[in-house]
């Protein structure tokens, strides 16, 4: 595809334009083309735009703490939002990853839990708490439970792959000492996946407590209530605090998530 | 395999451990030592670890805001919901269905093509090897980093209250988003660009542009491709909620289903969702094995 064709060719120029590339890149500029005015993107409405984005801006700076204790209380509720859920998803995640892991559990049993899973991954957290805040009420609970199923699709899915990967050796040692299921995986299998296992858990909190800010811009409780409602009152002041406390927290989650992984390896 | 070594580094720790009181009571008995998994310290560290683990979630169940009749409804809510979602209205599909879901693929792209536009020229200031000038690589870091850190939902109330609600908003918002995964990834696999094939063309007299074009981009596009194909995969998913907040694309029309109480057009917009979804990713998985 690019100027390192087959070495064999007798006449080979060093950096032969590549037809494939040029011919892509044409077919995406004809796409853009295409697809700009489907959209009603013009350049008018863009210039427009830009000159609200500095009105925009000039009204959220300087951001407005005053209302720092509605603040605190969205984002503890975020964070309670991201443990529980992280908690009741590892928890789910353990007995479902065992299940869905093809050489551990027959396949009448792993198919039916990997379409599961499947299902819990393709929908996004915010559709599947809409779902909830519809069906259980308002408030942290359609959350936590929006933020299982998120945690279930990939702690579930990533955990079932590296129990696919582990060594049958110890397994079949266990069993030959005549061990019943429990034990085998608690004794062959958990302690082949145990730190990989919490690795995910912990990339999970860290994405959880993102998401939790978020869903409650549809009314599943946490600071994104909070930010939504002040989006709608114009209280663009107010919206750039909150943005900034947000911020903050993810920057230090990620901070110490970071830490963690580093000594846990 | 990472479960494997972790296990012999508890083995390793065990063996430091142990080799405490062996060597406290002579080289003469070895065969007296006592093997323990952990040492003291490691054994405090992992209850100390459990101990924050429970107190955080003891914390959250204590005074996290739930209603208890909620609680004890919600099964037979979510039955209740099911059931008028039971059968899907088909008929709903075309045509409103499926222009949104075509927009929605529109918004996915063009705002993937938009980020990378953006994201290219941040990538090569972020990059150490590429970029010499060290404020400018913390410059370019910082932009990563802010624009990762908003979520696409956020970046999209922002850009529906700059552009007005539609599509513009949401290909800015996708393309905000995806400035920082993407230029982060770039940066990444810009930096780890064999040197030589770049001195050699530089060597040449070539200038630039002809180093970057002739030397790294050979060497980092495979790295370019999947990223593409990984965020766009993303950002199907992704723009499939925008509308939520009014940014265009199948969530307008899903926002519009659920305000209504229209249960089996949700369920409808909702299986049309789980179908593009699904078969953006087969689609990704297939040209990613046939390009790299």
């Amino acid at each position: 595809m690019s100027a390192s064709g087959p070495a064999a060719a007798p006449a080979r120029r060093p950096f032969a334009p590549s037809w494939g590339f040029r011919l892509g890149a044409l077919a995406l500029l004809a796409y853009t083309a295409y697809a700009v005015p489907q959209l009603g993107l013009s350049l008018e409405r863009l210039s427009v735009g830009f000159g609200e984005a500095g009105h925009f801006l000039a009204r959220m700076l300087p951001p407005n703490f005053a209302r720092w204790r509605l603040l605190v209380e969205g984002l503890l509720e975020s964070l309670q939002i991201a443990v529980l859920a992280s908690a009741i998803g590892i928890v789910l995640s353990l007995p479902l990853g065992v299940l869905a892991a093809r050489n551990l559990a027959p396949w009448w049993i792993a198919a039916p839990v990997r379409g599961l899973i499947a299902l819990c991954r393709s929908l996004h957290y915010v559709i599947v708490a809409i779902l909830f805040v519809k069906a259980i009420g308002f408030g942290a609970l359609a959350g936590v439970a929006a933020l299982v199923v998120a945690s279930i699709g990939f702690i579930a899915k990533l955990f079932a792959e590296a129990l696919e990967e582990i060594s049958m050796k110890p397994v079949e040692a266990v069993r030959a000492a005549g061990a019943g299921t429990l034990a085998v995986l608690i004794y062959a299998v958990l302690p082949q996946v145990a730190s990989r296992f919490v690795g995910f858990c912990l990339y999970q909190l860290d994405s959880n407590l993102r998401n939790s800010t978020l869903v409650g811009i549809v009314g599943a409780g946490g600071i994104g209530g909070t930010l939504f409602a002040a989006f709608k009152r114009f209280d663009y002041d107010f919206v750039s605090a909150i943005l900034i406390a947000i911020i903050a927290v993810i920057l230090l989650a990620e901070l110490v998530s970071g830490r963690v992984r580093a000594a846990l390896r | 395999m990472t479960g494997l070594t972790t296990a012999t580094g508890g083995a390793d720790a065990a063996a430091r451990g142990a080799t405490g009181p062996a060597a406290r009571s002579g080289p003469v008995r070895p065969l007296l030592r006592e093997w323990s998994r952990f040492t003291p310290r490691q054994r405090l560290a992992r209850w100390l670890v459990w101990l924050g683990v429970v107190a955080a979630v003891a914390w959250a169940v204590r005074s996290i805001d739930i209603i208890p009749e909620f609680l004890a409804d919600a099964p037979a809510q979510m039955a209740d919901l099911l059931v008028r979602m039971w059968p899907p209205d088909l008929g709903h599909y075309y045509p409103q269905v499926h222009t949104a879901l075509v927009e929605t693929l529109h918004i996915a792209t063009l705002g993937t093509l938009l980020a990378f536009a953006l994201a290219v020229p941040v990538a090569l200031l972020a990059a150490r090897n590429i970029c010499r000038v060290a404020p400018l690589n913390w410059l370019a870091q910082l932009v990563l980093v802010a624009s990762r850190s908003v979520n696409s939902l956020v970046w999209a109330l922002i850009f529906v209250a700059v552009f007005g609600p539609g599509a513009t908003a949401g290909v800015f918002a996708i393309a905000f988003r995806s400035i920082g995964f993407v230029g982060k990834l770039l940066a990444e696999a810009l930096e780890e660009v064999a040197p030589g094939p770049v001195e050699a063309v530089r060597a040449t007299g070539a200038g630039w542009g002809a180093t970057m074009l002739k030397a790294v981009w050979p060497q980092v596009q495979p790295a370019f491709w999947g990223i593409a194909l990984f965020r766009w995969d993303i950002n199907v998913r992704e723009s499939a909620v925008l509308g939520l907040v009014g940014a265009g694309g199948i969530g307008v029309v899903l926002n519009d289903a659920i305000d209504f109480f229209q249960w089996d057009r949700v369920a409808t917009v909702l299986l049309a969702i789980l179908g593009v979804v699904l078969v953006a990713e087969v689609l990704v998985n297939r040209i990613r094995a046939r390009l790299i």
